[in-house]
């Protein structure tokens, strides 16, 4: 039978393939794993399966229990100083991923252009795709620290450009976004009419400055989806809970599809949530202050190993360019599996221009990323050199 | 926490170099700031967490808290008792507690016979010492913020984006 031509076209690449030798692999160090290496805080996980106990299996409402949606709002008004109606302009979400398809196919008519900065996280261009419209990537580089700039952006806004798709701290970068650089986008943004899906699921990891949300700008609350969510600051990927902020129409209209496909969030991970935000912050600090510890060992030590690599401001990815080496990422990644059992994402899974870099998570143990490094190392000093005269490979 | 003590916590095996990786400074600031900590006495020493349980051939030690309910004597206080109590190598952890008794005395012994000899012919003498309950202890969870249980890690997939 004939499936979906647009899901046809979908790509999962080879990556797909490089993916399932990693995880059929043992004793493999590994760097290339998109989630927190906490488990999450105890006091989160036993309020979850004291819900259980008590009988909290039931469904919720399609928006989310009103009680979180309320911690919600309140959270982000002292937070951020942002003002949200739970009843009317959050909804609770399965995890961003299904906060940023419901923005999506709720905003966009067939054709129109979003713009994507790329390197992007790997569904950002096919949930585009998938509502109808139509990626418009933005190419940045490390010698821009991977940030777009207001410049770019505005010569992208062409005639059908309806919307920009920004995240920050970025996956797979972890490159953020000072408020002074958003204020410029917002200008463009202002002036092209667009309208923005921010996912902003790393903001509580941000190491050098204040995070500022993109809704916090001034005129940006009526044009912005604003996307976060429990799984990077509380450890709580497994849960899938994630929240959308927005106009109230725009709100309005992702319900209708998540009560149609997805009915409700779990309440587990929702009563589990709302111990999250009521008691969960230090949790996120002691996490931060350890992150930003292993930051500094791995981007000092990718660069010492001659890959060089910009300082992320937050997230736990760094990018380093095996440029130098003169191998594709996924040939890289590859061999660094195969000769050293050390794993990580090759840059082509995140954008076509990403295939001189690589993703390297430091969601790890400072023992694992020192071993890791000792082995990149190794695998290094120990490949042929490509003026080598011998044919050898 | 100050940086090199936080680290130093969790890890007391951890090189210099290492530390001054994950903090940001020099290799020899780091060692500067150890001895002073050392000197200072705020670093007091370096210890190995042992789970006796798991240990192989181990000669399983019997544990005691007793509560130690004590009439301060004039001019020292507690402190004076105390001293002559956690002096005894016997003796793992002492502490002045507020409550129904005043201070909390952590034995360890060979035998359960070894630890109701050093209470009777040692502790409950000294003059002073009211009363004494002695609690001997079945099995141990937690200590010092360590779970003895062998740790089952995470279940995380080895690649994911």
């Amino acid at each position: 039978m004939e499936i979906s031509r647009k899901v046809e076209r979908l790509a999962p690449s080879g990556i797909r393939a490089f993916f399932d030798l990693v995880l059929g692999m043992k004793d493999v160090i590994s760097l290339g794993i998109g989630e927190p290496d906490f488990v999450t805080p105890w006091h989160i996980r036993e309020k979850g399966i004291y819900s259980l106990e008590q009988g909290y299996t039931s469904y919720t409402s399609n928006k989310g229990m009103l009680e979180l949606r309320q911690q919600i709002a309140h959270f982000l008004k002292n937070r951020h100083g942002l003002d949200y109606d739970p009843q009317e302009e959050i909804l609770i979400t399965v995890g961003v991923s299904e906060g940023l398809d419901l923005a999506m196919r709720a905003i966009l008519n067939p054709g129109d252009k979003v713009l994507i900065p790329q390197p992007s996280y790997v569904s950002y261009g096919p949930v585009v795709d998938l509502a109808g419209g139509k990626p418009a990537y933005l190419t940045t580089d490390i010698n821009q620290g991977f940030k777009v700039t207001a410049q770019q952006m505005a010569q992208a806004c062409s005639k059908g450009v309806k919307g920009l798709m920004i995240n920050y701290p970025a996956n797979p970068t972890g490159h953020s976004y000072r408020k002074e650089e958003l204020q410029e986008f917002a200008r463009i943004v202002k002036k092209h009419d667009l309208f923005v899906v921010s996912d902003e699921v790393y903001d509580e990891l941000t190491y050098d400055f204040e995070h500022t949300p993109f809704a916090s700008l001034k005129g940006m609350k009526e044009r912005v989806v604003y996307l976060n969510g429990f799984s990077k600051a509380f450890a709580m990927t497994g849960w899938r809970l994630g929240w959308a902020c927005g106009p109230r129409k725009i709100i309005a209209g992702m319900t209708k599809i998540h009560q149609y496909t997805m009915l409700c969030a779990s309440i587990t991970a929702q009563m589990a949530a709302r111990e999250a935000l009521k008691n969960g912050f230090s949790d996120v600090l002691r996490m931060k202050k350890e992150y930003m510890r292993r930051r500094r060992f791995i981007v000092d030590g990718l660069n010492e190993l001659g890959l060089p690599c910009h300082n992320p401001e937050g997230a736990f990815y760094v990018f380093p360019s095996i440029k130098n080496l003169g191998e594709s990422s996924l040939d890289f990644a590859k061999n660094l599996l195969a000769k050293e059992k050390v794993a990580l994402v090759p840059g082509s899974a995140f954008g076509s221009a990403c295939d001189q870099y690589v993703r390297i998570s430091y969601a790890s143990s400072f023992e694992n990323l020192k071993e890791a490094l000792a082995r990149m190392a190794r695998y290094l000093s120990q490949r042929p050199k490509k003026t080598a005269s011998s044919g050898k490979k | 926490m100050e940086d090199i003590l936080e680290i130093l916590s969790n890890n007391a095996r951890i090189s210099a170099e290492d530390i001054a990786k994950l903090s940001g400074k020099k290799v020899a600031e780091v060692r500067s700031g150890i001895k002073k900590y050392e000197k200072s006495g705020v670093i007091v020493g370096y210890k190995t967490v042992i789970n006796r349980d798991l240990m192989p051939e181990s000669k399983t030690l019997v544990r005691a808290l007793i509560e130690v309910s004590v009439s301060p004597q004039k001019d020292v206080g507690f402190d004076y008792l105390a001293e002559r109590i956690y002096n005894f190598s016997e003796v793992k952890s002492c502490y002045l507690v507020s409550g129904t008794y005043d201070l909390l005395v952590v034995v360890e012994g060979e035998s359960l016979q070894t630890v109701a000899n050093f209470v009777a012919s040692k502790l409950a003498p000294l003059e002073s010492v009211q009363r004494t309950t002695t609690h001997f202890l079945l099995k141990k969870y937690k200590e010092d913020g360590q779970i003895l249980k062998r740790a089952h890690q995470g279940k995380r997939m080895n690649i994911s984006f």
